[in-house]
Protein backbone atom coordinates (compact mmCIF):
# COMPACT_ATOMS: atom_id res chain seq x y z
CA UNK A 1 0.00 0.00 0.00
CA UNK A 2 1.18 3.43 -0.65
CA UNK A 3 3.95 5.36 1.52
CA UNK A 4 2.34 9.12 1.97
CA UNK A 5 4.96 12.07 2.57
CA UNK A 6 3.71 15.67 3.73
CA UNK A 7 5.81 18.15 3.61
CA UNK A 8 5.43 20.12 6.94
CA UNK A 9 6.52 23.77 7.31
CA UNK A 10 6.54 25.62 10.56
CA UNK A 11 7.73 29.23 11.52
CA UNK A 12 9.18 29.70 14.92
CA UNK A 13 8.30 26.46 16.13
CA UNK A 14 4.18 26.25 15.32
CA UNK A 15 3.43 24.50 12.19
CA UNK A 16 1.43 25.68 9.23
CA UNK A 17 -2.05 24.95 9.48
CA UNK A 18 -1.81 24.05 5.77
CA UNK A 19 0.88 21.43 6.76
CA UNK A 20 -1.91 19.76 9.22
CA UNK A 21 -4.52 19.54 7.04
CA UNK A 22 -2.29 17.91 4.09
CA UNK A 23 -1.62 15.37 7.13
CA UNK A 24 -4.98 14.69 7.58
CA UNK A 25 -5.52 14.12 4.47
CA UNK A 26 -2.85 11.46 3.95
CA UNK A 27 -4.95 9.37 6.11
CA UNK A 28 -7.19 8.66 3.34
CA UNK A 29 -4.83 8.38 1.28
CA UNK A 30 -2.26 5.63 1.98
CA UNK A 31 -1.78 3.44 4.71
CA UNK A 32 1.78 4.91 5.88
CA UNK A 33 1.83 8.75 6.60
CA UNK A 34 5.50 10.36 7.16
CA UNK A 35 6.43 14.13 7.48
CA UNK A 36 9.53 15.79 6.07
CA UNK A 37 10.42 18.72 7.62
CA UNK A 38 13.40 21.21 8.50
CA UNK A 39 14.93 23.98 10.23
CA UNK A 40 16.70 24.50 13.53
CA UNK A 41 13.93 23.74 15.90
CA UNK A 42 11.85 20.66 14.63
CA UNK A 43 12.27 18.80 17.45
CA UNK A 44 9.87 21.43 19.17
CA UNK A 45 6.75 20.25 16.73
CA UNK A 46 7.76 16.88 15.85
CA UNK A 47 4.53 16.15 18.37
CA UNK A 48 2.45 17.62 17.07
CA UNK A 49 2.61 16.58 13.71
CA UNK A 50 2.36 12.77 15.16
CA UNK A 51 -0.76 14.13 16.75
CA UNK A 52 -2.04 14.48 13.28
CA UNK A 53 -0.65 11.02 11.77
CA UNK A 54 2.24 11.12 10.72
CA UNK A 55 4.40 7.96 12.42
CA UNK A 56 7.82 9.13 11.56
CA UNK A 57 9.53 13.09 11.15
CA UNK A 58 12.41 12.77 8.60
CA UNK A 59 14.58 16.13 9.49
CA UNK A 60 16.37 17.87 6.90
CA UNK A 61 17.61 20.09 9.83
CA UNK A 62 19.06 23.57 10.05
CA UNK A 63 19.09 24.76 6.36
CA UNK A 64 21.40 27.60 7.83
CA UNK A 65 20.74 30.97 5.41
CA UNK A 66 19.74 28.94 2.63
CA UNK A 67 16.40 29.23 0.48
CA UNK A 68 14.53 26.11 1.63
CA UNK A 69 14.05 24.63 -1.81
CA UNK A 70 17.23 23.30 -3.13
CA UNK A 71 18.41 21.35 0.29
CA UNK A 72 15.06 20.17 1.04
CA UNK A 73 14.15 18.80 -2.88
CA UNK A 74 17.94 17.22 -2.39
CA UNK A 75 16.98 15.23 0.64
CA UNK A 76 13.88 13.93 -0.71
CA UNK A 77 15.29 13.43 -4.33
CA UNK A 78 18.40 11.45 -2.33
CA UNK A 79 15.49 9.46 -0.74
CA UNK A 80 13.63 8.57 -3.73
CA UNK A 81 16.90 7.88 -5.50
CA UNK A 82 17.86 5.63 -3.08
CA UNK A 83 14.38 3.73 -2.82
CA UNK A 84 13.70 4.73 0.36
CA UNK A 85 10.85 7.52 -1.29
CA UNK A 86 7.31 8.17 -1.05
CA UNK A 87 4.72 7.36 -3.51
CA UNK A 88 2.50 10.14 -2.95
CA UNK A 89 4.18 13.32 -1.94
CA UNK A 90 1.70 16.27 -0.67
CA UNK A 91 3.25 19.39 -0.68
CA UNK A 92 1.24 22.91 0.50
CA UNK A 93 0.89 25.36 -1.97
CA UNK A 94 3.16 28.16 -0.04
CA UNK A 95 5.88 29.83 -1.05
CA UNK A 96 8.44 27.42 -0.14
CA UNK A 97 6.35 24.49 -0.48
CA UNK A 98 5.06 25.45 -3.91
CA UNK A 99 9.62 26.47 -4.54
CA UNK A 100 10.57 22.75 -3.35
CA UNK A 101 7.66 21.01 -5.70
CA UNK A 102 9.21 22.84 -8.47
CA UNK A 103 12.64 21.81 -7.89
CA UNK A 104 12.23 18.62 -6.85
CA UNK A 105 10.31 17.91 -10.02
CA UNK A 106 12.28 18.80 -12.50
CA UNK A 107 15.38 16.85 -10.10
CA UNK A 108 13.22 13.52 -10.41
CA UNK A 109 11.56 14.15 -13.92
CA UNK A 110 8.36 14.03 -12.56
CA UNK A 111 5.03 16.13 -13.01
CA UNK A 112 3.17 18.14 -10.20
CA UNK A 113 -0.57 18.66 -10.32
CA UNK A 114 -0.62 21.71 -8.90
CA UNK A 115 -3.80 23.91 -7.32
CA UNK A 116 -5.33 21.24 -5.91
CA UNK A 117 -8.49 21.59 -3.92
CA UNK A 118 -9.67 17.62 -3.41
CA UNK A 119 -7.73 14.41 -3.70
CA UNK A 120 -9.54 11.19 -4.02
CA UNK A 121 -7.56 7.90 -3.01
CA UNK A 122 -6.52 6.05 -6.04
CA UNK A 123 -3.32 4.39 -7.83
CA UNK A 124 -2.78 7.35 -8.29
CA UNK A 125 -5.02 9.94 -6.42
CA UNK A 126 -7.17 11.66 -8.51
CA UNK A 127 -6.95 15.62 -8.08
CA UNK A 128 -9.62 18.26 -8.41
CA UNK A 129 -8.16 22.30 -9.46
CA UNK A 130 -10.40 24.72 -10.05
CA UNK A 131 -10.50 26.66 -13.35
CA UNK A 132 -11.80 29.80 -15.04
CA UNK A 133 -12.09 31.71 -11.55
CA UNK A 134 -13.57 28.58 -9.55
CA UNK A 135 -16.40 28.03 -12.62
CA UNK A 136 -14.91 24.92 -13.52
CA UNK A 137 -13.53 21.92 -11.49
CA UNK A 138 -11.00 19.80 -13.45
CA UNK A 139 -10.06 16.56 -11.97
CA UNK A 140 -6.70 15.06 -12.91
CA UNK A 141 -4.50 12.24 -12.70
CA UNK A 142 -0.76 11.06 -13.55
CA UNK A 143 0.21 8.44 -16.07
CA UNK A 144 3.32 7.84 -15.40
CA UNK A 145 4.94 6.18 -12.54
CA UNK A 146 5.95 7.08 -8.76
CA UNK A 147 6.27 9.47 -6.77
CA UNK A 148 3.47 11.24 -7.65
CA UNK A 149 3.47 15.15 -6.30
CA UNK A 150 0.53 17.01 -5.32
CA UNK A 151 0.76 20.85 -4.46
CA UNK A 152 -2.34 21.69 -2.47
CA UNK A 153 -4.12 24.90 -1.84
CA UNK A 154 -4.90 26.22 1.71
CA UNK A 155 -7.92 25.37 3.56
CA UNK A 156 -8.97 22.39 1.29
CA UNK A 157 -9.10 19.95 4.19
CA UNK A 158 -10.24 20.21 7.84
CA UNK A 159 -7.69 19.43 10.04
CA UNK A 160 -8.45 16.96 12.93
CA UNK A 161 -5.99 15.31 15.56
CA UNK A 162 -5.74 11.68 15.15
CA UNK A 163 -3.87 11.16 18.68
CA UNK A 164 -0.85 9.12 17.48
CA UNK A 165 2.94 10.34 17.82
CA UNK A 166 6.11 10.41 15.67
CA UNK A 167 9.66 9.29 15.77
CA UNK A 168 11.94 11.58 14.44
CA UNK A 169 14.80 10.37 11.38
CA UNK A 170 17.38 12.77 10.12
CA UNK A 171 17.35 13.43 6.20
CA UNK A 172 20.64 14.46 4.76
CA UNK A 173 20.56 17.22 2.39
CA UNK A 174 23.45 16.35 -0.18
CA UNK A 175 25.42 19.06 -1.23
CA UNK A 176 23.93 20.97 -4.29
CA UNK A 177 26.14 23.36 -5.41
CA UNK A 178 25.47 25.91 -7.70
CA UNK A 179 21.79 25.94 -6.97
CA UNK A 180 21.79 26.54 -3.72
CA UNK A 181 23.78 30.45 -3.49
CA UNK A 182 21.34 32.47 -3.30
CA UNK A 183 21.59 33.27 0.88
CA UNK A 184 19.24 34.94 2.95
CA UNK A 185 21.17 38.04 4.52
CA UNK A 186 17.91 39.42 7.12
CA UNK A 187 14.08 39.08 7.64
CA UNK A 188 11.59 41.46 8.03
CA UNK A 189 8.37 40.64 10.20
CA UNK A 190 5.54 43.34 9.03
CA UNK A 191 3.87 43.12 12.90
CA UNK A 192 -0.11 43.32 12.46
CA UNK A 193 -2.27 43.10 15.57
CA UNK A 194 -5.45 40.68 16.30
CA UNK A 195 -6.47 37.79 14.73
CA UNK A 196 -4.83 35.49 12.17
CA UNK A 197 -6.12 37.10 8.55
CA UNK A 198 -6.26 33.23 7.46
CA UNK A 199 -7.43 31.82 10.73
CA UNK A 200 -10.06 35.08 12.09
CA UNK A 201 -13.46 33.62 11.87
CA UNK A 202 -14.43 37.44 10.51
CA UNK A 203 -12.65 38.88 7.73
CA UNK A 204 -13.40 42.46 6.52
CA UNK A 205 -11.54 43.68 3.27
CA UNK A 206 -11.34 46.24 1.19
CA UNK A 207 -10.27 47.22 -2.28
CA UNK A 208 -9.62 50.33 -4.36
CA UNK A 209 -13.50 51.25 -4.38
CA UNK A 210 -12.37 52.88 -0.53
CA UNK A 211 -10.42 55.70 -2.85
CA UNK A 212 -7.17 56.31 -1.05
CA UNK A 213 -4.99 54.63 0.97
CA UNK A 214 -6.15 56.97 4.53
CA UNK A 215 -9.44 55.72 4.04
CA UNK A 216 -8.58 51.77 5.11
CA UNK A 217 -8.75 53.05 8.38
CA UNK A 218 -12.85 52.25 8.61
CA UNK A 219 -11.67 48.57 7.53
CA UNK A 220 -9.34 48.43 10.55
CA UNK A 221 -11.87 49.94 12.83
CA UNK A 222 -14.68 47.87 11.85
CA UNK A 223 -12.20 44.85 11.98
CA UNK A 224 -11.67 45.67 15.38
CA UNK A 225 -14.96 46.26 16.37
CA UNK A 226 -15.99 42.75 14.58
CA UNK A 227 -12.87 41.30 16.41
CA UNK A 228 -11.77 40.45 12.99
CA UNK A 229 -8.98 40.49 10.66
CA UNK A 230 -8.71 43.32 7.85
CA UNK A 231 -7.98 41.92 4.47
CA UNK A 232 -7.50 43.60 1.57
CA UNK A 233 -7.60 43.04 -2.80
CA UNK A 234 -4.57 42.84 -4.93
CA UNK A 235 -5.73 46.62 -6.06
CA UNK A 236 -4.70 47.92 -3.12
CA UNK A 237 -1.76 45.86 -1.65
CA UNK A 238 -0.12 46.92 -5.31
CA UNK A 239 -0.87 50.25 -4.61
CA UNK A 240 1.13 49.93 -1.58
CA UNK A 241 -1.76 50.96 1.03
CA UNK A 242 -1.21 48.03 2.73
CA UNK A 243 1.07 44.96 3.27
CA UNK A 244 1.25 42.00 1.04
CA UNK A 245 0.43 39.96 3.45
CA UNK A 246 -3.07 41.50 4.11
CA UNK A 247 -3.93 39.92 0.50
CA UNK A 248 -6.71 37.67 -0.19
CA UNK A 249 -6.94 35.66 -3.37
CA UNK A 250 -5.43 33.15 -6.00
CA UNK A 251 -1.76 35.17 -5.11
CA UNK A 252 -2.92 36.35 -1.16
CA UNK A 253 -4.34 34.39 1.57
CA UNK A 254 -7.06 31.87 0.97
CA UNK A 255 -9.81 32.48 3.79
CA UNK A 256 -12.47 30.54 4.82
CA UNK A 257 -14.14 32.68 7.46
CA UNK A 258 -17.85 32.38 9.12
CA UNK A 259 -18.10 35.90 7.77
CA UNK A 260 -16.40 38.05 5.09
CA UNK A 261 -16.90 41.97 4.44
CA UNK A 262 -16.22 42.82 1.16
CA UNK A 263 -16.21 46.87 0.72
CA UNK A 264 -15.09 48.48 -2.27
CA UNK A 265 -13.73 44.74 -4.00
CA UNK A 266 -15.14 43.62 -7.20
CA UNK A 267 -14.76 40.73 -7.03
CA UNK A 268 -12.14 39.93 -10.14
CA UNK A 269 -11.80 35.60 -9.75
CA UNK A 270 -8.92 35.58 -8.53
CA UNK A 271 -10.39 37.56 -5.16
CA UNK A 272 -12.91 35.24 -5.02
CA UNK A 273 -10.76 32.00 -5.51
CA UNK A 274 -9.11 33.64 -2.00
CA UNK A 275 -13.10 33.80 -0.19
CA UNK A 276 -15.30 32.43 -1.83
CA UNK A 277 -16.02 29.14 0.94
CA UNK A 278 -17.06 32.06 3.20
CA UNK A 279 -19.81 31.11 5.31
CA UNK A 280 -21.41 34.28 4.58
CA UNK A 281 -20.35 36.87 2.20
CA UNK A 282 -21.54 40.70 2.80
CA UNK A 283 -20.50 43.33 -0.17
CA UNK A 284 -20.69 47.10 -0.06
CA UNK A 285 -20.09 48.25 -4.07
CA UNK A 286 -21.64 51.24 -5.41
CA UNK A 287 -21.89 49.24 -8.56
CA UNK A 288 -24.75 46.88 -8.78
CA UNK A 289 -23.16 44.96 -12.13
CA UNK A 290 -20.28 44.07 -9.60
CA UNK A 291 -19.53 40.30 -9.54
CA UNK A 292 -18.72 40.44 -5.84
CA UNK A 293 -22.60 41.48 -5.80
CA UNK A 294 -23.87 38.03 -7.45
CA UNK A 295 -22.18 35.96 -4.69
CA UNK A 296 -22.80 37.34 -1.74
CA UNK A 297 -25.85 36.37 0.79
CA UNK A 298 -25.85 40.25 1.51
CA UNK A 299 -25.11 42.80 -0.97
CA UNK A 300 -25.99 46.58 -0.37
CA UNK A 301 -25.73 48.68 -3.35
CA UNK A 302 -24.25 51.93 -2.27
CA UNK A 303 -20.99 54.29 -1.29
CA UNK A 304 -18.50 53.12 1.02
CA UNK A 305 -17.70 56.59 2.28
CA UNK A 306 -21.50 56.76 3.65
CA UNK A 307 -22.45 52.97 4.67
CA UNK A 308 -18.69 52.09 6.16
CA UNK A 309 -18.91 55.02 8.50
CA UNK A 310 -23.14 54.73 9.73
CA UNK A 311 -22.26 50.93 10.54
CA UNK A 312 -19.31 51.65 12.68
CA UNK A 313 -21.35 54.09 14.56
CA UNK A 314 -24.16 51.73 15.07
CA UNK A 315 -21.66 48.97 15.87
CA UNK A 316 -19.77 51.38 18.52
CA UNK A 317 -22.97 52.38 19.99
CA UNK A 318 -24.17 49.03 20.89
CA UNK A 319 -20.53 48.42 22.22
CA UNK B 1 24.16 43.26 -18.29
CA UNK B 2 21.87 40.80 -19.86
CA UNK B 3 18.63 39.62 -19.09
CA UNK B 4 16.05 37.09 -20.44
CA UNK B 5 12.74 37.54 -19.40
CA UNK B 6 9.86 34.87 -20.03
CA UNK B 7 7.05 36.20 -21.49
CA UNK B 8 3.80 33.87 -21.44
CA UNK B 9 1.54 34.48 -24.43
CA UNK B 10 -2.34 33.89 -23.15
CA UNK B 11 -5.96 33.80 -24.48
CA UNK B 12 -7.21 37.45 -24.07
CA UNK B 13 -8.33 37.41 -20.01
CA UNK B 14 -11.18 39.92 -21.06
CA UNK B 15 -13.19 36.91 -23.48
CA UNK B 16 -14.75 33.97 -21.33
CA UNK B 17 -11.93 30.99 -21.69
CA UNK B 18 -13.25 27.67 -23.14
CA UNK B 19 -11.83 23.96 -23.06
CA UNK B 20 -10.60 22.10 -26.38
CA UNK B 21 -11.53 18.76 -27.20
CA UNK B 22 -9.03 17.17 -25.11
CA UNK B 23 -10.04 19.36 -22.06
CA UNK B 24 -7.05 21.47 -22.74
CA UNK B 25 -7.24 25.35 -22.26
CA UNK B 26 -8.27 26.64 -25.70
CA UNK B 27 -5.44 29.17 -27.25
CA UNK B 28 -6.63 28.61 -30.67
CA UNK B 29 -7.51 32.43 -29.98
CA UNK B 30 -5.63 35.69 -30.56
CA UNK B 31 -2.73 35.92 -27.99
CA UNK B 32 -1.76 38.53 -25.62
CA UNK B 33 1.18 39.32 -23.20
CA UNK B 34 0.12 37.96 -19.89
CA UNK B 35 0.32 40.99 -17.53
CA UNK B 36 1.66 39.26 -15.38
CA UNK B 37 4.63 39.34 -17.66
CA UNK B 38 4.66 43.01 -17.92
CA UNK B 39 6.53 43.68 -14.83
CA UNK B 40 9.12 41.08 -15.76
CA UNK B 41 10.27 43.24 -18.94
CA UNK B 42 10.11 46.49 -17.09
CA UNK B 43 11.98 45.32 -14.48
CA UNK B 44 14.96 44.13 -17.17
CA UNK B 45 14.47 47.44 -18.88
CA UNK B 46 14.81 49.24 -15.28
CA UNK B 47 17.84 46.87 -14.75
CA UNK B 48 19.92 46.82 -18.10
CA UNK B 49 19.52 50.68 -17.70
CA UNK B 50 20.89 50.95 -14.04
CA UNK B 51 23.70 48.60 -15.46
CA UNK B 52 24.80 51.22 -17.91
CA UNK B 53 24.01 48.80 -20.83
CA UNK B 54 23.49 45.33 -22.30
CA UNK B 55 20.45 43.66 -23.56
CA UNK B 56 16.94 42.54 -22.75
CA UNK B 57 16.05 39.59 -24.61
CA UNK B 58 12.65 37.24 -24.46
CA UNK B 59 11.75 33.76 -24.67
CA UNK B 60 8.66 32.56 -25.49
CA UNK B 61 6.46 28.75 -25.85
CA UNK B 62 3.65 29.54 -27.91
CA UNK B 63 1.23 27.86 -30.22
CA UNK B 64 0.43 28.75 -34.05
CA UNK B 65 3.63 30.96 -34.15
CA UNK B 66 1.95 33.47 -32.29
CA UNK B 67 4.23 36.57 -32.18
CA UNK B 68 1.79 39.47 -30.15
CA UNK B 69 2.19 39.52 -27.30
CA UNK B 70 5.81 39.31 -27.77
CA UNK B 71 5.67 42.30 -30.04
CA UNK B 72 4.18 43.92 -26.90
CA UNK B 73 7.13 43.18 -24.98
CA UNK B 74 9.52 44.17 -27.90
CA UNK B 75 7.53 47.65 -27.96
CA UNK B 76 8.16 48.64 -24.26
CA UNK B 77 11.84 48.00 -25.29
CA UNK B 78 13.33 44.69 -25.21
CA UNK B 79 15.77 44.21 -28.34
CA UNK B 80 14.68 40.65 -29.61
CA UNK B 81 12.75 37.22 -28.83
CA UNK B 82 12.97 33.63 -28.97
CA UNK B 83 9.44 32.27 -29.93
CA UNK B 84 9.33 28.12 -29.91
CA UNK B 85 6.17 27.11 -31.66
CA UNK B 86 5.85 23.46 -32.85
CA UNK B 87 2.46 21.13 -32.58
CA UNK B 88 4.14 18.71 -30.74
CA UNK B 89 3.83 21.13 -27.89
CA UNK B 90 0.16 21.41 -27.24
CA UNK B 91 -1.06 19.86 -24.40
CA UNK B 92 2.40 20.05 -22.63
CA UNK B 93 2.59 20.32 -18.80
CA UNK B 94 4.79 22.70 -16.65
CA UNK B 95 7.66 20.28 -16.42
CA UNK B 96 7.84 20.35 -20.34
CA UNK B 97 7.58 23.84 -20.64
CA UNK B 98 10.21 24.53 -18.12
CA UNK B 99 12.78 22.24 -20.25
CA UNK B 100 11.18 23.49 -23.64
CA UNK B 101 12.07 27.69 -22.37
CA UNK B 102 15.78 26.20 -20.45
CA UNK B 103 16.72 25.09 -24.07
CA UNK B 104 15.15 28.34 -25.36
CA UNK B 105 17.29 30.37 -22.84
CA UNK B 106 20.75 28.60 -23.55
CA UNK B 107 20.11 30.15 -27.56
CA UNK B 108 20.56 33.85 -25.52
CA UNK B 109 24.04 33.92 -25.17
CA UNK B 110 25.91 35.35 -22.08
CA UNK B 111 22.77 36.14 -20.19
CA UNK B 112 23.25 37.26 -16.65
CA UNK B 113 19.61 37.16 -15.20
CA UNK B 114 16.20 35.36 -16.16
CA UNK B 115 13.12 36.89 -14.49
CA UNK B 116 9.60 35.46 -14.93
CA UNK B 117 6.26 36.27 -12.83
CA UNK B 118 5.44 34.53 -10.10
CA UNK B 119 2.80 32.80 -11.50
CA UNK B 120 0.50 32.99 -14.89
CA UNK B 121 -2.83 34.56 -15.13
CA UNK B 122 -3.85 31.35 -17.53
CA UNK B 123 -2.24 27.94 -15.96
CA UNK B 124 -1.04 29.83 -12.65
CA UNK B 125 1.04 26.62 -11.67
CA UNK B 126 3.78 28.91 -10.51
CA UNK B 127 6.41 25.77 -10.47
CA UNK B 128 7.67 26.63 -14.54
CA UNK B 129 10.70 29.06 -13.15
CA UNK B 130 11.83 27.17 -10.66
CA UNK B 131 11.58 24.22 -13.12
CA UNK B 132 13.86 26.26 -15.52
CA UNK B 133 16.36 27.20 -12.84
CA UNK B 134 16.51 22.87 -12.07
CA UNK B 135 17.17 22.07 -15.85
CA UNK B 136 19.81 24.73 -15.88
CA UNK B 137 21.49 24.20 -12.84
CA UNK B 138 21.02 27.89 -11.89
CA UNK B 139 19.82 29.32 -8.03
CA UNK B 140 16.25 31.00 -7.82
CA UNK B 141 14.86 33.22 -6.27
CA UNK B 142 11.05 33.73 -6.17
CA UNK B 143 8.26 36.26 -5.04
CA UNK B 144 10.28 39.23 -5.35
CA UNK B 145 9.04 42.58 -4.52
CA UNK B 146 11.94 44.45 -5.15
CA UNK B 147 14.96 43.82 -7.23
CA UNK B 148 18.96 45.41 -7.63
CA UNK B 149 21.84 44.45 -9.36
CA UNK B 150 24.82 45.02 -7.81
CA UNK B 151 28.01 44.03 -9.83
CA UNK B 152 27.53 40.12 -10.13
CA UNK B 153 25.15 39.82 -6.81
CA UNK B 154 20.87 40.36 -7.55
CA UNK B 155 19.58 41.67 -3.99
CA UNK B 156 16.33 40.51 -3.68
CA UNK B 157 13.58 41.59 -1.36
CA UNK B 158 11.57 38.25 -1.55
CA UNK B 159 7.93 38.15 -0.15
CA UNK B 160 7.20 35.61 3.10
CA UNK B 161 4.25 34.61 5.14
CA UNK B 162 5.19 36.76 7.89
CA UNK B 163 6.61 39.45 5.86
CA UNK B 164 9.73 39.48 3.78
CA UNK B 165 13.24 38.54 3.52
CA UNK B 166 16.38 40.28 1.68
CA UNK B 167 17.96 37.57 -0.17
CA UNK B 168 21.58 38.17 -2.30
CA UNK B 169 22.59 35.52 -4.79
CA UNK B 170 25.15 35.61 -7.40
CA UNK B 171 24.49 35.72 -11.00
CA UNK B 172 23.65 33.88 -13.15
CA UNK B 173 20.11 33.40 -11.33
CA UNK B 174 16.35 33.16 -12.01
CA UNK B 175 14.46 35.53 -10.12
CA UNK B 176 10.65 35.33 -10.23
CA UNK B 177 8.68 38.91 -9.95
CA UNK B 178 5.61 40.03 -8.09
CA UNK B 179 2.69 42.11 -9.93
CA UNK B 180 3.88 45.54 -8.11
CA UNK B 181 7.65 44.95 -8.50
CA UNK B 182 7.34 48.17 -10.60
CA UNK B 183 5.06 50.09 -12.35
CA UNK B 184 4.77 48.51 -16.40
CA UNK B 185 5.09 51.34 -19.35
CA UNK B 186 2.42 51.81 -22.10
CA UNK B 187 4.66 51.33 -25.19
CA UNK B 188 5.04 53.86 -27.27
CA UNK B 189 4.15 54.71 -30.81
CA UNK B 190 7.98 54.88 -31.45
CA UNK B 191 8.59 51.89 -29.52
CA UNK B 192 5.40 49.50 -31.41
CA UNK B 193 7.04 51.08 -34.77
CA UNK B 194 10.77 50.27 -33.78
CA UNK B 195 9.55 46.70 -32.56
CA UNK B 196 8.25 45.27 -36.03
CA UNK B 197 12.26 45.41 -37.03
CA UNK B 198 13.71 44.01 -34.01
CA UNK B 199 14.90 40.40 -34.42
CA UNK B 200 12.55 37.49 -33.64
CA UNK B 201 13.95 33.77 -33.79
CA UNK B 202 11.02 31.04 -34.42
CA UNK B 203 12.09 27.50 -33.78
CA UNK B 204 10.68 23.99 -33.05
CA UNK B 205 11.57 21.61 -30.66
CA UNK B 206 14.12 19.56 -33.05
CA UNK B 207 15.46 22.89 -33.53
CA UNK B 208 16.25 22.78 -29.81
CA UNK B 209 17.39 19.42 -29.60
CA UNK B 210 14.11 18.26 -27.77
CA UNK B 211 12.88 14.77 -28.72
CA UNK B 212 8.78 15.70 -29.94
CA UNK B 213 7.62 12.38 -27.83
CA UNK B 214 9.09 13.74 -24.51
CA UNK B 215 7.17 16.91 -24.31
CA UNK B 216 3.60 18.18 -25.61
CA UNK B 217 0.30 15.91 -24.61
CA UNK B 218 2.87 12.49 -25.52
CA UNK B 219 4.96 13.34 -22.83
CA UNK B 220 3.00 15.32 -19.96
CA UNK B 221 3.20 12.68 -17.42
CA UNK B 222 -0.91 13.60 -16.45
CA UNK B 223 -4.17 13.62 -17.94
CA UNK B 224 -8.05 14.98 -16.95
CA UNK B 225 -10.00 12.48 -16.03
CA UNK B 226 -13.26 14.82 -15.83
CA UNK B 227 -14.89 18.39 -16.17
CA UNK B 228 -17.73 19.36 -14.22
CA UNK B 229 -19.27 22.68 -13.45
CA UNK B 230 -18.64 24.12 -10.17
CA UNK B 231 -21.36 24.60 -7.62
CA UNK B 232 -22.46 28.33 -7.90
CA UNK B 233 -23.11 30.12 -4.98
CA UNK B 234 -26.09 32.34 -5.25
CA UNK B 235 -26.90 35.98 -4.46
CA UNK B 236 -28.71 36.80 -1.90
CA UNK B 237 -30.38 39.90 -0.70
CA UNK B 238 -29.33 42.69 -2.75
CA UNK B 239 -30.21 46.68 -1.00
CA UNK B 240 -29.62 49.55 -2.84
CA UNK B 241 -28.42 52.08 0.33
CA UNK B 242 -30.81 55.38 0.11
CA UNK B 243 -29.29 56.15 3.82
CA UNK B 244 -30.20 52.89 6.11
CA UNK B 245 -28.74 50.21 4.62
CA UNK B 246 -25.90 49.58 7.00
CA UNK B 247 -28.97 48.73 9.52
CA UNK B 248 -29.32 45.84 7.04
CA UNK B 249 -25.64 44.62 8.12
CA UNK B 250 -26.10 45.17 11.53
CA UNK B 251 -29.52 42.89 11.22
CA UNK B 252 -27.16 40.41 9.58
CA UNK B 253 -24.76 40.36 11.84
CA UNK B 254 -27.47 39.89 14.59
CA UNK B 255 -28.76 37.20 13.72
CA UNK B 256 -25.47 35.50 13.04
CA UNK B 257 -24.86 35.94 16.77
CA UNK B 258 -21.58 37.79 16.18
CA UNK B 259 -22.35 40.96 17.67
C1 LIG C 1 -2.22 36.28 -11.90
C2 LIG C 1 -3.10 37.20 -11.13
C3 LIG C 1 -3.24 36.99 -9.77
C4 LIG C 1 -4.07 37.83 -9.01
N1 LIG C 1 -4.21 37.59 -7.69
C5 LIG C 1 -5.05 38.36 -6.96
C6 LIG C 1 -5.25 38.11 -5.58
O1 LIG C 1 -4.63 37.22 -4.97
N2 LIG C 1 -6.12 38.89 -4.91
C7 LIG C 1 -6.81 39.91 -5.52
O2 LIG C 1 -7.61 40.58 -4.84
N3 LIG C 1 -6.61 40.18 -6.82
C8 LIG C 1 -5.75 39.44 -7.55
N4 LIG C 1 -5.55 39.75 -8.86
C9 LIG C 1 -6.08 41.04 -9.37
C10 LIG C 1 -7.54 41.00 -9.74
O3 LIG C 1 -7.65 40.56 -11.08
C11 LIG C 1 -8.17 42.41 -9.62
O4 LIG C 1 -7.43 43.31 -10.41
C12 LIG C 1 -8.22 42.96 -8.20
O5 LIG C 1 -8.77 41.99 -7.32
C13 LIG C 1 -9.10 44.19 -8.20
O6 LIG C 1 -9.12 44.80 -6.92
P1 LIG C 1 -10.35 45.70 -6.48
O7 LIG C 1 -11.59 44.89 -6.48
O8 LIG C 1 -9.95 46.37 -5.21
O9 LIG C 1 -10.37 46.86 -7.58
P2 LIG C 1 -11.37 47.12 -8.78
O10 LIG C 1 -11.53 45.93 -9.64
O11 LIG C 1 -10.92 48.38 -9.40
O12 LIG C 1 -12.76 47.33 -8.07
C14 LIG C 1 -13.11 48.43 -7.28
C15 LIG C 1 -14.58 48.28 -6.97
O13 LIG C 1 -14.95 49.31 -6.08
C16 LIG C 1 -16.23 49.81 -6.45
N5 LIG C 1 -16.30 51.18 -5.96
C17 LIG C 1 -15.67 52.27 -6.42
N6 LIG C 1 -15.96 53.35 -5.67
C18 LIG C 1 -16.78 52.93 -4.70
C19 LIG C 1 -17.43 53.56 -3.60
N7 LIG C 1 -17.27 54.86 -3.34
N8 LIG C 1 -18.24 52.81 -2.80
C20 LIG C 1 -18.42 51.47 -3.06
N9 LIG C 1 -17.83 50.82 -4.07
C21 LIG C 1 -17.01 51.55 -4.87
C22 LIG C 1 -16.26 49.71 -7.95
O14 LIG C 1 -17.64 49.60 -8.40
C23 LIG C 1 -15.50 48.42 -8.19
O15 LIG C 1 -16.36 47.30 -8.23
C24 LIG C 1 -4.74 38.92 -9.64
C25 LIG C 1 -4.60 39.12 -11.01
C26 LIG C 1 -3.77 38.29 -11.76
C27 LIG C 1 -3.65 38.54 -13.22
N1 LIG D 1 4.72 29.14 -22.43
C1 LIG D 1 5.46 30.04 -21.76
N2 LIG D 1 6.21 30.94 -22.41
C2 LIG D 1 6.96 31.85 -21.73
N3 LIG D 1 7.00 31.93 -20.39
C3 LIG D 1 6.26 31.06 -19.69
C4 LIG D 1 5.46 30.07 -20.32
N4 LIG D 1 4.84 29.34 -19.34
C5 LIG D 1 5.25 29.87 -18.16
N5 LIG D 1 6.11 30.90 -18.36
C6 LIG D 1 6.75 31.76 -17.34
O1 LIG D 1 6.61 31.14 -16.07
C7 LIG D 1 5.72 31.92 -15.23
C8 LIG D 1 4.88 31.02 -14.35
O2 LIG D 1 4.01 30.26 -15.16
P1 LIG D 1 3.07 29.11 -14.59
O3 LIG D 1 3.98 28.03 -14.09
O4 LIG D 1 2.22 28.72 -15.75
O5 LIG D 1 2.27 29.73 -13.46
C9 LIG D 1 4.92 32.74 -16.22
O6 LIG D 1 4.33 33.87 -15.62
C10 LIG D 1 5.98 33.08 -17.25
O7 LIG D 1 6.86 34.09 -16.80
Amino acid sequence: MAKVWVLAEATNGKVSSLSLELLTKARDLGDTVEAVTWGADTASFADELGAHGATKVYDVGDIGTSLPAVPVAAAIAAAVEAGNGPDILLVGQSYDGRDIAGRLSAKLDKPVLTNVVDLTAGDPPVASHAIFGGATLVQATFTGSAPFIYAVRPKSFVAEASGGSATVESLAAPEAGATDAATVVDRHVEERSGPQLDEAAIVVSGGRGLGEAKNYEMIEELAKLLKGAPGASRAIVDAGWVPYSYQVGQTGKTVKPTIYIAAGISGATQHMVGMKGAKNIIAINKDQEAPILQIADLGIVGDVHKVLPQLIEALKARS
Amino acid sequence: MNVVVCVKQIPDPASPGSLDANNNLDRSSKLVIDDSDMYGVEMALQLVQAAGGGEVSLVSMAPNGETAGLRTALAMGAEKAVLVSDDALKGSDALSTAKVLAAAIKRVEGFDLILAATESSDGYTGTTPVQIAEVLGLPAVTFAKHIEVDGSTVKVQRQTEAGYDEVTCPLPALVTVTAGVVEPRYPSFKGIMAAKGKPLDQVTVADLGIDAGSVGAAGAGQKITDVAEAEARKAGEVVVDEGEAFQKIVEFLDKLKVI
